[in-house]
């Protein structure tokens, strides 16, 4: 399987002058969750997605980040296209995107210090992830604003799912815990949280390494084909 | 009266996978007996337990596939993968660290790339590399040697142990009652942290109960007792000499030259040929049919980059061995190394590399 590129990205060709019907918001949302999941079909982002998933936490709090700024950028550049000339579209995106995540580093710096010293330097490398300068290349630039949002939105939510579900799969397999580190998210309400199967479980330490990553996301994706070819049956 | 014709070919040869597995066995008997005569019972379980995991898992893996297992659990290959990575494991190891590494080298390494033929990685180095990443204090824990008549004479036989204790120190059901007396240091580990420590390497090895004489040095009388194997598949043409030739000799050369810099600081050739694995992958691991390079001059190469690369990850790196790593990286190598030694084939091109002068005269030059 290889990757897709932008050209390959199907968009829905009917442009209607209204808001989107409900047929039309299942096909953006089912598109964002499980057809056209940024993770696991689009293989986009897989930068971040690979590097950040040591643990639960941290998937689910760049999975977070990614979602905002997502929803975000389709906003403004779908808001925006039709002021936006062809030739200077790519650094206009970039510039958006770059503001948006500068906004939310420092955000995350203010209310949740420790989160955004583990997750360091993946937060403004958001900027670089390609499904969000893809989502305004192949998307948002050419869809009404409201459509565009919900599309950000939802590919933002599949990406998180993929990054909590193979952080959350490294994390059990790699220490034998889940959600530990919650506090750091959550305050200390969650302290307690952690889940831990065994005290004496020794720890799986090559599912934290990068090549657990790698082999996860692997098999997250050969699940993804298996369900897929069962339900089309 | 009719007579069957056959069409070619005409010949018809033993050499099939079966066969050819079953002689890697037989050259493998000498080496496990005489690792097992020096850790015990340990070895033995070693090997029991690893194959036994190999072959359900190949089973297994055969099913889900929906392949016909007997004809491919018969051809040893999953035995001999199982045989391999239990000899490159610490005798007494819990039963779960083999099966882990055993599960990684079957269905990660060998099923999931397309089974027996597919795989692009040495299946049992993939195990090994695995295991010594994700648990390091296991795969580290050699047991003494009970047959030292050595200087130090702290080893006697009441330390081996029995076939009962060690089982059921294996099935971590007790585990033996002083386990950090009876472990010691490997020769490898022992130089790398003596020599870290500064200590000259001569002081280094006589302070070593197993490299303080010759006869208590079990890894080289081990390592002798595979190269007897390796001589007899030398010998039955199963592997060909390029790979542990250019293995051993540029293992031999790189330490000899780094030795003769500084006898203090590195050590000598002899160490690093007769420690950790290098016979055992010279001549069982590094000539893995499938993963290993096919041409002739692609062998020397992917020999001579393997031989370089223990040498250079033993000597700067973390790891107690290198063998593993050495031979996965030069595995990624060896698609590219193919493309470029390609042999020449009969009727193409010229048999003698011609000069670029259009001078007649060149074809006689090379002839004399």
């Amino acid at each position: 399987m290889t990757g897709t590129t932008l050209d390959d990205i199907k968009v829905p060709q009917k442009i209607d002058g209204g808001s989107c019907s409900t047929a039309d918001c299942r096909k953006i949302v089912m598109d964002g969750l499980w057809h056209n999941n940024p993770g696991l079909v689009q293989l986009l982002g897989l930068c971040p997605l690979l590097a950040v998933t040591g643990n639960f936490i941290n998937g689910l709090g760049l999975g977070i980040a990614t979602i905002i700024t997502l929803t975000a950028s389709n906003t403004i550049i779908s808001f925006t296209r039709h002021w936006v000339r062809k030739e200077i579209r790519i650094p206009y995106y970039v510039l958006v995107i770059a503001s948006i995540v500068t906004v939310i580093d420092l955000t995350m710096y203010a209310v949740t210090p420790e989160l955004h010293h583990i997750l360091g330097i993946f937060i403004p490398l958001i900027v670089t992830n390609c499904v969000i300068i893809g989502r305004a290349e192949a998307f948002a630039s050419k869809n009404k604003i409201s459509r565009a949002a919900l599309d950000g939105f939802m590919m933002g939510l599949g990406f998180t799912l993929v990054l909590v579900v193979l952080g959350g799969m490294r994390e059990f397999i790699g220490s034998g815990t889940l959600f530990s580190e919650a506090s750091l998210m959550f305050g200390d309400i969650a302290k307690d949280w952690t889940f831990q199967i065994n005290k004496d479980y020794r720890g799986f330490l090559l599912a934290i390494l990068p090549p657990g990553a790698f082999l996860g996301m692997g098999l997250l994706i050969a699940l993804k084909n298996i369900i897929d070819k069962k339900t089309a049956n | 009266m009719k007579f069957k014709t056959n069409t070619s070919p005409f010949f018809s040869s033993e050499n099939n996978v079966r066969s050819v597995m079953l002689q890697v066995l037989i050259a493998l008997i000498p080496g496990t007996l005489v690792v097992t005569y020096f850790y015990g019972w340990g070895i033995l379980i070693n090997v029991t337990l690893s194959v036994f995991f190999a072959l359900a898992l190949e089973a297994l893996a055969l099913i889900l596939r929906k392949r016909p297992v007997l004809p491919f659990l018969g051809d040893f290959s999953a035995l001999i993968t199982g045989w391999l990575l239990a000899l490159a494991l610490p005798p007494l190891i819990p039963w779960w660290v083999i099966f882990v590494g055993v599960f990684f080298a079957i269905i990660v390494a060998k099923h999931l790339y397309g089974g027996l033929g597919y795989n692009p990685f040495n299946p049992a180095m993939v195990g090994f590399a695995v295991l010594i990443i994700s648990f390091p204090l296991e795969m580290t824990q050699w047991i003494q040697a009970g047959h030292i008549n050595a200087v130090s004479n702290t080893l006697n036989q009441s330390q081996v142990l029995s076939l009962l204790d060690s089982i059921k120190s294996v099935l971590v059901i007790t585990s033996p009652p002083d386990w950090d007396a009876i472990t010691m240091a490997t020769p490898l580990d022992a130089v790398k942290t003596g020599l870290r420590a500064g200590t000259p390497y001569t002081e280094v090895i006589s302070k070593s109960p197993y490299l303080a004489n010759t006869t208590s040095n079990t890894w080289l009388w081990s390592g002798l007792a595979f190269t007897l194997g390796g001589l007899w598949l030398l010998y039955k043409k199963v592997i060909h000499w390029q790979i542990p030739a250019a293995l051993i000799g540029s293992l031999i050369i790189i330490s000899g030259l780094f030795h003769l810099f500084s006898s203090d600081v590195y050590a000598t050739p002899l160490l690093h040929v007769f420690s950790g694995a290098t016979i055992l992958a010279a001549f069982f691991i590094a000539t893995d049919p499938v993963s290993a390079s096919t041409t002739p001059t692609g062998k020397i190469l992917y020999g001579v980059g393997i031989g370089l690369l223990i040498y250079i990850i033993r000597t700067w790196g973390n790891y107690p061995d290198a063998v593993a790593f050495a031979v996965l990286i030069m595995n990624m190598a060896v698609p590219t190394i193919d493309y470029y030694t390609q042999p020449r084939t009969f009727g193409y091109g010229s048999a003698i590399r011609k000069s670029h002068s259009k001078q007649p005269s060149t074809k006689e030059e090379n002839k004399s």
